[in-house]
């Protein structure tokens, strides 16, 4: 008689347990998204790196240029990713500024600060040859610490570019295929999966 | 009808059954928090959890950071239990 009350109850009560935990107007389109941008700049930057149309004349000309096509990658990935997610929180009415929201963050940010960091130190002593590794170790690590506060998915993108940061230090000159395997295809992937798993209802 | 005994009062209420989900997953949540999750008015907030700190399901803790009064509130370890036993009862009456 009263089965729907109790029923209620326990919807209120998982839905509650979520939303006070996680975060989950993360948009998956923005993971996809962030995914083709890496794509186009890493198409971009094998264009810079081997012989193509585009000639420069120095290293220094060369390095410029990939540091703002990986600018240009980061920028437009975050825009994205911000844009989606503000709308997809409006649409469910979630806030976008809440507790679960500032936890996801900073505990994305603090690894990601940190190697962010450190590859600029590393840039500083001219290690080309550990910023890919070193920029998929760190943005894995912020991964996996960040899907604590938001869907479980995050951790397995995580746990992958932690992987594939490891090969790339092992193999090491595979930089730029490695850096598109993790950043391109992965999150492609990862972002197809959280797309049709929680954005389309 | 053992089963109905195991449908604890104290939690017989949207908004309490609220606060304790919220402290169930986190270790603690502040006034505020609560407020934004719940979307209920101060005065409704302050006498469910008052309730809650009654029966020994919640403790509260109120500080100061800077110059702001915080107060923080956390599941009490029987508090944990009941609410379990609580969920466990709702689950089984729907199964039925």
């Amino acid at each position: 008689m009263d089965s729907n009350k109790y029923l209620e109850d326990i919807t209120e009560i998982k839905s509650m347990m979520s939303r006070s935990s996680r975060f989950i107007s993360l948009s998956g389109l923005s993971g996809i998204l962030a995914g083709v941008y890496a794509l186009i700049g890493g198409y971009l930057g094998y264009l810079i790196l081997y012989p193509s149309f585009w000639k420069f004349d120095t290293y220094e000309e060369i390095q410029l240029t990939l540091v703002a096509v990986a600018l240009g990658v980061v920028v437009f990935a975050v825009l994205t990713a911000m844009l989606l997610t503000f709308r997809k929180a409006k649409r469910s009415g979630e806030k976008i500024w809440n507790v679960s929201s500032r936890r996801l963050l900073v505990n994305f940010l603090i690894p990601l600060g940190a190697g962010g960091i450190f590859v600029l130190l590393l840039l500083r002593l001219e290690y080309w040859m550990l910023i890919a590794p070193a920029t998929l170790l760190f943005y894995g690590m912020a991964c996996l610490n960040a899907s604590k506060y938001t869907f479980g998915d995050v951790r397995y993108l995580g746990i992958t570019n932690i992987v594939l940061g490891l090969l790339a230090t092992y193999f090491t000159g595979y930089g730029l295929l490695f850096w598109i395997l993790g950043f391109g295809v992965c999150h492609v992937l990862y972002g197809s999966m959280m797309y049709f798993k929680y954005d389309r209802r | 009808m053992s089963l109905i005994d195991n449908i604890n009062k104290a939690f017989d209420h949207r908004i309490r059954l609220g606060i304790m989900s919220v402290l169930m997953v986190n270790d603690h949540a502040d006034f505020k928090m609560l407020k934004e999750l719940l979307e209920v008015t101060d005065g409704n907030l302050a006498s469910h959890t008052k309730a809650l700190e009654k029966v020994g399901y919640i403790s509260v803790e109120k500080q100061f950071i800077g110059r702001k009064p915080n107060t923080r509130y956390a599941a009490t370890r029987s508090g944990k239990t009941a609410f379990k036993k609580h969920i466990e009862a709702l689950e089984k009456l729907i199964g039925k």
